[in-house]
C-alpha cells in the first residue's frame, strides 16, 4: 500500500534531484502540448537553446536579459523574505525606467558621473516609493498588498503609455511612441561588442548586499523572524510594521533601480513594451532560488536563456512570446507539486500476510 | 435621466463579467481555498467562449464550454493546493501566467474575426417599468442568469447542508474533519465550481460584451474582482453591489472618452485600478475597527490531517 510520511531531514542531492525533476516533468508536458498544437517541441526547444546558449552572440544576449531579471528577482525575494508579497516589481520597474528618464529629459548635465548619481537615486526613489505606498497601506491598515501592488502595476504601465504618447514623444520619431535617444553621457557602458552593459554590476552588487544584509545582519534576522511568526516578533520588540514599510520601499527601490539599468544600459529611450513581464518572472525566480541572493543571480541566467531562446522561436518558428509564458507557468506548477515532496515521503509497503 | 439611463445599462453590462468572476471567487474562498488566478482563468474562458461559438455558431454551447474549461483548468490549482498542499499564493500566479499564455497562444489565429454573439432580450413587462426597465431589464439572457446567480449561490452557501459544509471547512477545518466532513471533497468541489464562474465571467466579455477575441482582453477585471470579494465580504449581495460600482465607472469613463475630452485616454484608464485600491483601503480600515463575520478564518491555509493532535 502507498504510505506519505512527514520528512524530517532532507539532503541538499535529494532537493536538488526534486528541483531537477521538477524542471524536467515541466519541459516534458510543455512538449507534449507543443505537440497537440502541431509544433514540433524538440525543433522547438532546439531552437530556444541554439538562440540562447550556443554561440557567443546568444549567450550575450541571455546576459542581458539577466540583469533586469536578477534585480527584480532580488526585489521580491526580499519582500518575500518577510513573507510580504510584492507582485509589483514590474511596476516599480517601469517608475524607475520612468523617473531615469524624466531626469535625462529635464535635468540634463554633460557630467556622466552625475548623471549617473541622480539617475541611480531618482529611479530609485520613484520605485521605492511605488512599493512603500502598497508597504504603507499593509502596515497602516493591513491592507492586501498582493492586489495593491498589481493594481500599481496597471497605473504604472498607463502612466508610461501616458508620456511616451504624450508629451515625451520623440518629434522625429515619425510618430512612433518613444522619446528621443538618451546622450552619451547618460548611458551606461555595453562591453565586449555585446547587449551586456554595466546593470551586470549592479545586479551583483545588490546580491552580495542583500546576502550581507539580510543574511547575516539583524535586521535581516529581524525581518525572516517577522515573516516566519509575527507573534514572536511582536514579543521580541521587533517593530513589524516599520519594517514593512522599509522591506516594501527597499524592494521598489531595488526594481527601479532595474528600471534604469535598463534604459541607460539597453534600450537608451523610453518606448511602450520594454516591459515585457520580468516583474512577474522574477516570483518564480526568487521562489526556485529559495530567496538566496546568489542562487538568484544564477536562476536568472536560466529564465534569462529562456526569454532569448522564447524571441528566437518568435522568428525562427512563429511562435508568439507568450509560449515562454506558458512553459514559465508549467516551471512553477511543477516545481509547487515537487514542495510536496520535500517534506513528505511516499513509500510503497507491501503487508506481509 | 435621459443622460444617466445608458450609463446605468452599460454599467450593469460592464459589472457582470466581474460579477461571475467574484461569485466564483466567494464559493471558492469561502472553502478556504485562495485562487490568485481569475485573471488567467477568464481569459481561458475568454478564449474558449469566443472559438466554440465560432465554430458552432452557438453562444450556447460557447458558454457551456467555457464553463466547462474553467473547471478543467481549475483542476491544476485544486489538485497542487488541496491534495499537494503548495503555497496558494504562489500557485495562483501561476495559474496566471499558464491562463494567460495558453489564451493567447491558442487565440491568435482568432484575433480580428467577429460573431454576432448573444443579443439584447427585454423581459415582457419588467423591462417597461421607469428606471429600473431599461437599467435591469432591457439585457442579454447572460445579465439575467446573473441575477438569478446571485441568489443561487447566496443560497447555496447559507441555505444548504453543503453550504454549511464549506462554511465549517473554511473557518476550522479540523473541526470539520472532527465532525466527519472530508475537507478535500468539500474544498475540491467548491474550487472547480467556482473556476467554472470565474471562466464564465471571461466567456461574457468575448462572446456577449465584445464578439470577439482580444488577447489580454480582461484586462485585470480578474484582480478587481478578487479585490471585489474581500469589498463584498464573502458576501454576493455585496458582490453584486461592487460589481455594478465597477461596470459604472468602466461604463463612465468610455462616456467621457466617446464623447471627446481633453483628459488623455491612459489616465482615464486608471480609474479602476485606482479606484479598486481605494476601496480596499476603505473596506480595511472599516474592518480594523471591529472584526467582520464573513472572512473565511483558514483561507489560504493548507489542511494537515496528520498534524491533528
Amino acid at each position: 500500500m502507498i504510505k506519505i510520511e512527514k520528512r524530517f531531514y532532507i539532503s541538499k542531492g535529494q532537493e536538488l534531484y526534486i528541483i531537477l525533476a521538477s524542471i524536467i516533468l515541466a519541459l516534458l508536458s510543455g512538449a507534449l502540448m507543443l505537440g497537440l498544437m502541431g509544433v514540433n517541441p524538440w525543433e522547438a526547444y532546439g531552437m530556444m537553446l541554439k538562440g540562447s546558449l550556443s554561440d557567443f552572440y546568444g549567450i550575450s544576449e541571455t546576459l542581458a536579459k539577466t540583469i533586469p531579471l536578477a534585480m527584480c528577482s532580488l526585489a521580491v525575494g526580499l519582500a518575500f523574505t518577510m513573507v510580504v508579497w510584492n507582485i509589483g516589481a514590474e511596476g516599480q520597474f517601469v517608475m524607475g525606467a520612468l523617473a531615469c528618464t524624466a531626469f535625462v529629459r529635464y535635468f540634463y548635465t554633460d557630467s556622466a558621473i552625475v548623471m549617473l548619481v541622480s539617475m541611480v537615486l531618482a529611479s530609485s526613489l520613484a520605485g521605492g516609493f511605488w512599493g512603500a505606498f502598497a508597504g504603507f497601506l499593509k502596515a497602516r491598515w493591513n491592507v492586501n498588498e498582493i492586489i495593491t501592488t498589481l493594481m500599481m502595476n496597471y497605473i504604472a504601465i498607463l502612466l508610461l503609455q501616458y508620456f511616451v504618447y504624450g508629451s515625451w514623444r520623440d518629434p522625429t520619431s515619425l510618430g512612433f511612441p518613444m522619446t528621443p535617444v538618451f546622450p552619451e553621457s547618460a548611458r551606461l557602458p555595453q562591453f565586449f561588442a555585446s547587449r551586456v552593459h554595466a546593470g551586470l554590476f549592479f545586479a551583483l552588487i545588490v546580491a552580495l548586499i542583500l546576502w550581507i544584509v539580510v543574511r547575516k545582519g539583524v535586521w535581516g534576522y529581524e525581518i525572516r523572524v517577522s515573516g516566519q511568526n509575527p507573534r514572536a516578533a511582536d514579543y521580541a520588540g521587533i517593530k513589524s510594521a516599520r519594517n514593512v514599510i522599509l522591506v516594501m520601499f527597499l524592494s521598489g527601490a531595488i526594481a527601479g533601480l532595474a528600471g534604469m539599468a535598463e534604459m541607460a544600459g539597453l534600450h537608451r529611450r523610453l518606448q511602450p513594451g520594454f516591459a515585457v513581464g520580468y516583474g512577474y518572472t522574477a516570483i518564480i525566480i526568487a521562489w526556485l532560488a529559495r530567496l538566496h541572493p546568489f542562487t538568484i543571480i544564477f536562476v536568472s541566467f536560466f529564465f534569462g536563456a529562456l526569454f532569448v531562446g522564447g524571441e528566437n522561436l518568435q522568428i525562427a518558428m512563429r511562435l508568439p512570446l507568450s509560449t515562454v509564458q506558458i512553459l514559465q507557468g508549467l516551471i512553477l506548477f511543477f516545481l509547487l507539486g515537487g514542495e510536496f515532496f520535500r517534506s513528505y515521503r511516499i513509500s510503497l509497503t507491501f503487508k506481509k500476510r | 435621466m435621459e443622460l444617466i439611463v445608458p450609463i446605468l445599462a452599460a454599467a450593469v453590462r460592464s459589472g457582470t463579467p466581474i460579477l461571475y468572476a467574484t461569485l466564483g471567487e466567494i464559493i471558492t474562498e469561502k472553502s478556504g481555498v485562495l485562487n490568485l488566478g481569475l485573471e488567467g482563468i477568464m481569459l481561458i474562458g475568454a478564449y474558449t467562449g469566443f472559438i466554440v461559438t465560432f465554430n458552432t455558431g452557438s453562444p450556447l454551447w460557447g458558454l457551456a464550454a467555457a464553463f466547462l474549461a474553467g473547471v478543467a483548468v481549475n483542476v491544476i490549482h485544486a489538485f497542487l493546493c488541496i491534495s499537494l498542499r503548495a503555497n496558494q499564493v504562489i500557485c495562483g500566479l501561476a495559474m496566471t501566467m499558464f491562463g494567460t499564455g495558453m489564451s493567447s497562444l491558442l487565440g491568435r489565429s482568432y484575433v480580428g474575426q467577429t460573431i454576432s454573439g448573444l443579443g439584447v432580450m427585454p423581459l415582457p413587462g419588467l423591462s417597461s417599468l421607469p428606471v429600473v426597465g431599461p437599467v435591469f431589464f432591457n439585457q442579454d439572457p447572460m445579465v439575467y442568469m446573473s441575477y438569478f446567480l446571485v441568489f443561487l449561490v447566496w443560497f447555496l452557501i447559507f441555505k444548504t447542508k453543503f453550504g454549511l459544509k464549506m462554511r465549517a471547512v473554511g473557518d476550522s477545518p479540523l473541526s470539520a474533519e472532527a465532525a466527519g466532513i472530508s475537507v478535500s471533497t468539500v474544498r475540491y468541489i467548491s474550487t472547480l465550481l467556482g473556476g467554472g464562474f470565474v471562466s464564465l465571467g471571461g466567456a461574457y466579455l468575448s462572446v456577449v460584451y465584445s464578439h470577439m477575441w482580444v488577447e489580454l482582453m480582461t484586462a485585470g477585471r480578474g484582480w478587481i474582482a478578487v479585490a471585489l470579494v474581500i469589498f463584498a465580504i464573502w458576501h454576493p449581495f455585496r458582490a453584486a453591489l461592487g460589481s455594478y460600482l465597477f461596470g459604472g465607472v468602466e461604463a463612465l469613463q468610455m462616456r467621457i472618452q466617446a464623447g471627446g475630452t481633453s483628459i488623455p485616454a491612459p489616465l482615464l484608464m486608471m480609474l479602476p485600478y485606482i479606484l479598486t485600491i481605494m476601496v480596499l483601503v476603505m473596506i480595511s480600515v472599516l474592518k480594523g475597527r471591529g472584526r467582520f463575520l464573513g472572512s473565511p478564518s483558514a483561507l489560504g491555509l493548507p489542511f494537515y490531517r496528520e498534524e491533528r493532535e
